[in-house]
């Protein structure tokens, strides 16, 4: 097709778009995620009541999708253009069709359909209502209205638009390959630069390392380590006295919350915990009777090193009367404020790593159900620590540090 | 008379959804303007749809409800005044009417006499009433999912609704929801025309039709018919699959439809058929084409919601993501063919068949050993089953599950791997029989077409059910997300329509059997689920027998109760008694067994001793004795009859027994005070005569309608 847009055009006018239309434009996010729905842009910035815009191109990884370069229509890594409109405009429907006459499709010549298409991220607790944009038959953009996000209903709720640019692009240059779309031309010398040329490389090598290459005990360990490193950003402090046969675990006092928000002190004090020998991890679930309420506490910690004392995360503490709340520090004793954004960071490695094993073939199916609970539980435990500072720095105007 | 127009403007509404809200709003319209007055009871509602709207149009309506009297009636006068003055009774009357005292009527009955009113009622405005009840009509449509959108959640809907038409001829309804007043302006087509204003209820139609729209669903799907016609008359010979559902889906997916035929590279047709309309169908919602013979033809049809495509834009992007498809379909199954199906059964130890009930290795396993159990009781019977062919398919039929292509085509599992089998030289009777497995899907879907994938169809489904049920996990009311329900009838239907001797008790008990020993046999709840399987397992007889053969529900009930394991017997003795049911003998012994059952029954609760064999010794009557005989001499017959399968005759013999029972109960009297070895001895005539001639059906189920 004459004069239609590079990639990287097709980039810079969705970008021009949403820019114009009061859109925060933001960069990739730098860790690697499924999609960009997992980025805090979206994830973190749909929770809580504060209006926000955001555009941004999120590269996005999904390992067992990769096909070492082979096939013309599946990547590893592909690229989403995500909107976020927070909340979603009357007229977002009328939007999103203009963005497409901004990027050359003279809607009169196409035939376009919203089809349902509900989405849903059960490792995120999220899920939307919406559809998939069908151009002359093809998929090109999953528009959703997200109803939940990290567990928690949405107030107010925001609009994704989720654009899939590789098959926008290879649509609007007519190419049978994604490897054939054309990135850019160079003005001076009209040279073009394929898709091909740029990634090609990548596609096969990170296939042979998700595929055959990756080292699947070291990724099971770093999946711990960063799972283990997340809860300790966003969940009660407690410390640990190894015995031979047994951990004494105690905690301070500290004050929280209970699942309907009421506040509750929990006086400091201590438990065993048996079973355990240096080295071996902790699996199992011990309950404990707080403040006689039966909690649960699930835990993973590394204790290669007995002497020290190390913190040791909790999980969050699980009331085991239902409905289950999850409990989190609103303000700690020992000072160390949860931090949502690192703890975010950490959950979406524990994702990726939890790909890059599923790809592999090293997790059974009854152990992929429990790793995604455990992703699961991350993401909804950190959203609600977000949440809870978001709300904290609404009440106390002296703030500062408004998360990034 | 007044015409009344009211459509809700939406987003996009699922294609599957619509249909059924478009009639709730109907019923539900119709219904509130009878309940106030403004319409006749009869009368039905006009409905409307498309993705973007539901629309109701109710011609003459009354523009106001009638004013109407009603005289109430009041205190007795007596009570009402006391020394001519009003009393607290008269005062609470009149003010409950709100009339004065001094205004208040006389009214004289035969009862005598009272005070009354004549309440009259200035009918309000259809204008009026509507604007205060609509907002609620749409609050109650009730939608399979909602989702909210304004800020602070205040209502839910399928989808934002973004405009409102209300009117009375050309008066707009004041009515207002999820923040929108409603107007007389509509929204047309999308690409076409944006607010269009219907200036008088009645023009709504055609206005719209010229703004690119058409409302009305069922010319949609007519037009989208001709449509598709039209496209594949330029080929000749050709025709396109019909496909009620999908155009269902199309007809609701679109505004304004029109149809383009596309093509695709003839090279793709080596790739199996069901592989090819799975993805033109399923995936992107195209129909088939076929030549007069039935086979596929390189070519698809496409319907837009648009007006065509001059410059063959459209055509050329549906082409290319067919291709794309198609592509992707080719490179599965090359890539599956590295690694043959029977390299695959090791593999099945990591797909999870259900969290409790292991993995489908295991599953596969236990498949084959209730699959050959069958095999062996049908063989008993005289059928021919290729035992080898039966065992091989058992093992491979889930195999398919570790494929590329089943994984991007899920509902092609069993096909898929049918097709793999044939094409790595496995018998055609293994690949028919793992290709059928699944069938029946439905009580509409053919059943297994071998004998071979009948008895592996069965086996499967019975060790999903009988594990489900063993772990409690049986469907209760709406919620059955295993299926269960459905496989049962599928069981149910296979075995009939391959007349096949399969106990169904046997079967579940065979079935407990492969899972013993298992990691799933742990997880069983104890307890009495074998129960609540008999009672499932009968609950879907009565259904197949009544809902799908059409047979009376008591008949069901008679031949159930006397057996329900053997169903192929089941089906041959409620249709003989079918047969006779009407003849007059029958009536009267149906009538005459319930008296029986009942007399046994009071026995039983007056704790009577009944004896063991009625003995001729202890006869009395002529009648007893008459009957005593009769009931050896016919069961003997019937019990020939019965053996030999020929049920009318043995029911025919039954009925002869007719004048010596009748004769039994005028002149005999069983419940003899007195006597308790006579009364004994004709308890034990009954309990005989019960238990020789209930072996087809429990006459005393059949209900005789009094005429």
């Amino acid at each position: 097709m004459k004069s239609s847009l590079t990639f990287q055009e097709l980039i810079l006018r969705l970008q021009k778009f949403w820019a114009e239309r009061g859109c925060v434009l933001q960069q990739p996010y730098d860790v690697e995620v499924g999609a960009g729905t997992m980025a805090p842009e979206t994830f973190l910035r749909v929770l809580g009541p504060k209006p926000y815009k955001v555009a941004y191109v999120q590269p996005s990884r999904r390992p067992a999708d990769g096909r070492y370069g082979e096939n013309p229509n599946r990547l590893y890594k592909h690229s989403q253009l995500q909107v976020i409109l927070k909340p979603p405009p009357e007229n977002v429907q009328e939007l999103y069709l203009q963005s497409l006459t901004a990027i050359g499709i003279d809607l009169g010549k196409h035939d376009i359909k919203f089809e349902e298409d509900n989405w849903e991220a059960p490792t995120l607790g999220a899920w939307g209502i919406g559809w998939q944009v069908m151009l002359n038959g093809l998929e090109i953009t999953q528009f959703t209205y997200f109803q939940q996000c990290g567990g928690v209903d949405l107030d107010p709720i925001s609009a994704e638009l989720t654009y899939g640019l590789e098959r926008i692009a290879a649509f609007l240059q007519d190419a049978d390959s994604i490897y054939d779309i054309i990135w850019t031309q160079d003005p001076q010398t009209g040279k073009t630069t394929t898709y091909g040329d740029v990634r090609l490389e990548e596609e096969l090598q990170f296939s042979v390392y998700n595929f055959e290459a990756a080292d699947v005990e070291k990724i099971r360990k770093h999946l711990e380590l960063y799972e283990a490193e997340c809860w300790s950003l966003i969940s009660i402090p407690l410390r640990y006295v190894p015995k031979p046969e047994s951990v004494m675990i105690y905690w301070d006092r500290f004050v929280t919350k209970d699942h309907q928000g009421h506040r509750i002190n929990i006086p400091s004090g201590s438990c065993i915990l048996n079973d355990l020998k240096p080295g071996k991890e902790l699996t199992r679930h011990a309950a404990l009777d707080l403040r006689a309420k039966t909690v649960k506490f699930s835990t993973a910690p590394d204790l290669s090193n007995p002497s020290e004392t190390i913190p040791l995360y909790a999980g969050p503490l699980v009331f085991k009367t239902q409905p289950i709340g999850v409990l989190y520090a609103e303000k700690l004793v020992n000072a160390r404020a949860p931090l949502p954004l690192p703890a975010l960071d950490l959950c979406l490695k524990c994702s990726h790593l939890f790909n890059i094993l599923d790809a592999r073939g090293a997790i059974s199916v009854t152990e992929r159900v429990g790793v995604i609970a455990r992703i699961r539980n991350l993401a909804v435990g950190l959203a609600k620590a977000y949440l809870a500072q978001q709300a904290e720095e609404a009440s106390t105007p002296a703030s500062v540090g408004t998360p990034a | 008379m007044a015409d009344f127009l009211f459509e809700i403007g939406c987003e996009e509404i699922p294609a599957r959804m619509i249909d059924e809200q478009e009639t709730i709003l109907g019923i539900r319209i119709a219904k509130l303007l009878r309940d106030h007055g403004l319409f006749p009871a009869t009368a039905t509602v006009p409905t409307f749809s498309t993705p973007r709207r539901l629309t109701v149009l109710a011609r003459g309506i009354r523009a106001s409800q009638p004013d109407t009297q009603e005289r109430v009636i009041g205190p007795s006068l007596k009570v009402a005044y006391e020394n001519g003055k009003p009393t607290p009774a008269a005062e609470a009357f009149a003010k409950k009417v709100g009339i004065e005292i001094s205004r208040l009527e006389k009214i004289s009955n035969p009862k005598g006499e009272y005070l009354g009113a004549t309440i009259y009622k200035q009918g309000r405005r259809a204008v009026e009433v509507l604007s205060e009840l609509l907002p609620k009509e749409i609050a109650a449509l009730n939608w399979p999912k909602n989702m909210y959108w304004r800020e602070g959640k205040p209502e839910r809907f399928v989808r934002p609704i973004r405009w409102i038409v209300a009117l009375l001829d050309g008066e707009i309804i004041p009515v207002e929801f999820a923040g929108i007043k409603a107007g007389d302006e509509s929204r047309g087509h999308r690409l076409f025309v944006d607010e269009v204003k219907i200036g008088w209820a009645v023009a709504y139609q055609d206005t719209l039709k010229k703004a690119h729209v058409i409302v009305h669903r069922t010319e949609r799907e007519l037009k989208v018919r001709q449509a598709l016609d039209a496209a594949t008359h330029t080929m000749p010979g050709a025709r396109w699959r019909d496909d009620k559902e999908l155009l269902d889906i199309v007809a609701n997916l679109t505004e304004w439809p029109s149809v383009i035929l596309g093509g695709f590279d003839r090279e793709f047709l080596s790739l199996p058929e069901q592989v090819l309309v799975t993805v033109m169908r399923d995936h992107q919602k195209y129909f088939a084409v076929e030549d007069a013979t039935g086979k596929l033809l390189p070519h698809f049809l496409t319907v837009l919601n648009t007006e065509g495509d001059p410059e063959g834009l459209i055509r050329h992007g549906n082409e290319r993501v067919l291709r794309a498809r198609f592509n992707d379909a080719r490179f599965f199954w090359n890539s599956d063919q590295k690694v043959p199906l029977k390299l695959r059964v090791e593999g099945l130890k990591y797909v999870t068949f259900q969290k409790d009930l292991g993995n489908y290795f295991e599953k596969s396993q236990r498949v084959r050993s209730l699959a050959g159990k069958q095999a062996a009781y049908l063989k008993a019977s005289k059928r021919v089953v290729d035992d080898f062919a039966l065992h091989e398919a058992a093992e491979l039929c889930k195999t398919d599950l570790s494929t590329e292509l089943v994984k991007e085509f899920p509902e092609l599992q069993g096909i898929v791997g049918g097709l793999y089998a044939k094409h790595q030289n496995h018998s055609q009777t293994v690949a028919d029989a793992i290709y059928d497995h699944y069938k029946p899907h439905s009580m509409e879907d053919s059943v297994p077409r071998t004998l071979e994938g009948a008895v592996l169809s069965i086996a499967d489904k019975a060790d999903t059910i009988g594990g489900m049920f063993a772990l409690g996990l049986q469907p209760t009311g709406s919620k059955d997300p295993f299926p269960l329900r459905r496989q049962a009838n599928g069981i149910v239907k296979t075995i009939a329509g391959h007349k096949l001797r399969i106990n169904l008790n046997q079967l579940f008990a065979d079935s407990r059997v492969t899972y013993k020993g298992s990691e799933a046999a742990k997880k069983f709840a104890p307890g009495e689920h074998e129960d609540a399987l008999r009672a499932f397992l009968h609950e879907r007889l009565e259904f197949y027998l009544r809902d799908v053969r059409g047979f009376a529900y008591d008949l069901v009930n008679a031949v159930l109760a006397a057996g329900q394991d053997d169903l192929v017997d089941a089906l041959a003795r409620v249709e003989a008694l079918a047969g006779v049911r009407d003849s007059k003998d029958f009536e009267a012994i149906s009538v005459s067994f319930k008296r029986v059952k009942n007399i046994l029954r009071q026995a039983r609760e007056s704790k009577f001793v009944v004896g063991e064999e009625p003995i001729r010794a202890l006869r009395q009557e002529d009648a007893e004795r008459s009957l005593l005989d009769q009931v050896s001499q016919i069961s003997t017959v019937v019990e020939t009859h019965r053996k030999a399968g020929d049920y009318r005759s043995a029911l025919t013999e039954i009925s002869k027994i007719r004048p010596a029972l009748d004769s039994f109960f005028d002149k005999v009297m069983v419940m003899v005070e007195g006597n308790r070895d006579l009364r004994a001895n004709r308890l034990a005539l009954l309990q005989k005569l019960l238990a020789d001639f209930s072996t087809i059906a429990d006459f005393s189920e059949i209900v005789i309608e009094k005429k």
